[in-house]
């Protein structure tokens, strides 16, 4: 029986089937309790005690509400372009879902060790906004259209940005391929790209931020303005869809900050001398220094959100091309001239 | 140097990291949430709620038909018949409030000369049908029976300040 199972795993359709329910199945469950957490985090700074009602201490709330949206009706603005609007939230969810194919957990835990795989992270990340401006587009409503173009507009500059700052971290590493860029990181907490790369580890989080259009740079959904933005039309399952992608992606964003900046799974205790740490299981490379680190950068979300209003549209494009840009381009000559000097951990040549 | 310090600040988002210092600094902090079935926040006993009529300790009802609750009841939600009792005094016929129309200002209870009309604390009622809650003159003296006592207790508790 073992036997027929492990052969039956031997085909590499049902092999990559079973790795993608391996990260799909904790990637959506994640999504769910990471609303929660963003309810009750929200709460908490709002000196509030957030969803406690369904289930024990309302652990149960995220399944209460995606049982909610399966059962809600699904209505079609009469004006709407019926198939742009299914197939936009479709083109959302794919490509945020998709560009996990090359997220590595571990040295050897990758789905696709792809050797260009930070470039098709990126667009991944850039073909997700067509299923936004798609969705604004297709409801035929003025809100929807006018929250489709701040998107397109916000998005496109800061991918710029993005890609600078990542463009940093490619200098540094000489490599696309991410498992390589986290083995760059290797040695000690010092090796991690973040020191070298500080501003444009800055930019890559804020700038991803925008990307995700989350608080503050959230003027695409703009409830104060334009009600909710591109999803003002959807309902039900279509709706819960944008909401799962936007998530998504949220996680993949905080994952590529741990992974590039923060060393991934290698432990901060790594070559420490100190009480003989280096040594211990601590300083061991786990998956679980990859999640705690990535839970850092997904509560900074929601930590932002709870803090910051949201920036005026002509902020964010000021923010974007007068000063994300310029820092990135002034960092990459910097990066140029550590490699010059050769200064170690980092830049040595190898 | 104004200039240089605040593009400084602003460069390394001086601000930005105050504010988050704040919210991180209340995610700690005790709630103040009051988790409303099982916890009641104090009432005062001025408190404005559902109405009721009033009688006197030998069960006449102390409404005389005035009609001063009427007149001032800025939501036009009282209304009022009277008519002339057997034994010769004005008494109402009818006594509606409409509880959907009313604003629980309290002004009626303040222009009452005989304290017959008067706000109770209760405010967890609900209708579930039409008309439940438009309420008559036998269902606000039923009110007014069954929780004399407290509102006599919060009567004499306002006395003082009248």
């Amino acid at each position: 029986m073992l036997d027929l199972i492990l052969s039956i795993y031997e085909i590499p359709v049902i092999n990559i089937l079973v790795k993608i329910i391996v990260i799909l199945v904790p990637l959506l469950l994640t999504v769910a309790y990471f609303t929660y957490a963003e309810r009750k985090i929200i709460g908490y700074m709002q000196v509030r005690i957030g969803p406690n009602r369904v289930g024990p201490r309302g652990w149960l709330q995220p399944i209460a509400d995606a049982m909610k949206l399966m059962f809600k009706e699904i209505i079609f603005p009469s004006g709407a372009n019926k198939v742009l609007f299914t197939i936009a939230p479709t083109l959302a969810i794919a490509t945020a879902l998709a560009a996990w194919a090359v997220i590595p957990f571990g040295s050897e835990m990758v789905l696709a060790d792809l050797n260009v795989a930070l470039l098709y992270i990126l667009a991944m990340t850039s073909i997700g906004v067509y299923g936004v401006i798609l969705a604004g587009w297709s409801s035929n409503s003025k809100y929807a259209i006018m929250s489709t173009l701040r998107t397109a507009a916000q998005v496109v500059s800061y991918e710029i940005a993005m890609g600078f700052a990542l463009v940093g971290v490619v200098m540094a590493a000489r490599s696309l391929n991410i498992g390589e860029i986290v083995e760059g990181q290797s040695g000690s907490i010092w090796g991690w790209y973040m020191w070298p790369l500080l501003p444009l580890f800055f930019i890559y989080f804020i700038s991803g931020v925008a990307e995700t259009n989350r608080a503050p740079f959230d003027v695409a959904e703009g409830e104060s303005e334009i009600v909710a933005g591109f999803h003002v039309e959807y309902s039900g399952i279509l709706f819960a869809i944008f909401f799962l992608a936007e998530y998504a992606n949220m996680i993949l964003i905080s994952i590529m900050a741990a992974l590039l900046f923060m060393g991934g799974w290698l432990s901060p205790f790594e070559g420490v001398g100190f009480l003989g740490l280096g040594s211990s299981f601590l300083a061991a490379s786990s998956i679980v220094w990859l999640l705690a680190k990535t839970a850092i950068f997904m509560f900074l979300f929601l930590w932002f959100r709870a803090t910051f209003p949201r920036y005026r549209y002509d902020q964010i494009m000021r923010l974007g091309w007068k000063v994300f840009i310029p820092v990135t381009i002034v960092w990459i000559y910097v990066i140029g001239i550590m490699y010059y000097m050769q200064i170690a951990p980092w830049f040595i040549k190898g | 140097m104004r200039h240089l310090t605040q593009f400084i600040n602003s460069l390394f988002l001086a601000e930005l990291f105050k504010g988050l210092s704040v919210t991180g600094k209340y995610l700690f902090k005790k709630k103040i949430t009051v988790q409303y079935p099982e916890e009641k926040t104090p009432q005062s006993f001025r408190f404005r709620g559902l109405h009721a009529l009033r009688r006197y300790a030998n069960g006449e009802e102390r409404c005389i038909a005035c009609k001063l609750c009427e007149a001032i009841c800025p939501a036009l939600a009282i209304s009022i018949e009277s008519e002339e009792r057997k034994d010769g005094t004005r008494r109402t016929k009818s006594y509606d409030i409409d509880l959907t129309k009313c604003i629980f200002c309290g002004f009626c209870e303040e222009s009452c000369p005989v304290d017959s009309i008067v706000e109770t604390r209760i405010f967890e009622y609900h209708g579930e049908e039409r008309g439940d809650l438009l309420m008559t003159k036998e269902k606000l003296l039923a009110v007014g029976d069954k929780y004399e006592q407290q509102i006599a207790a919060d009567r004499a508790q306002d006395a003082p300040y009248r």
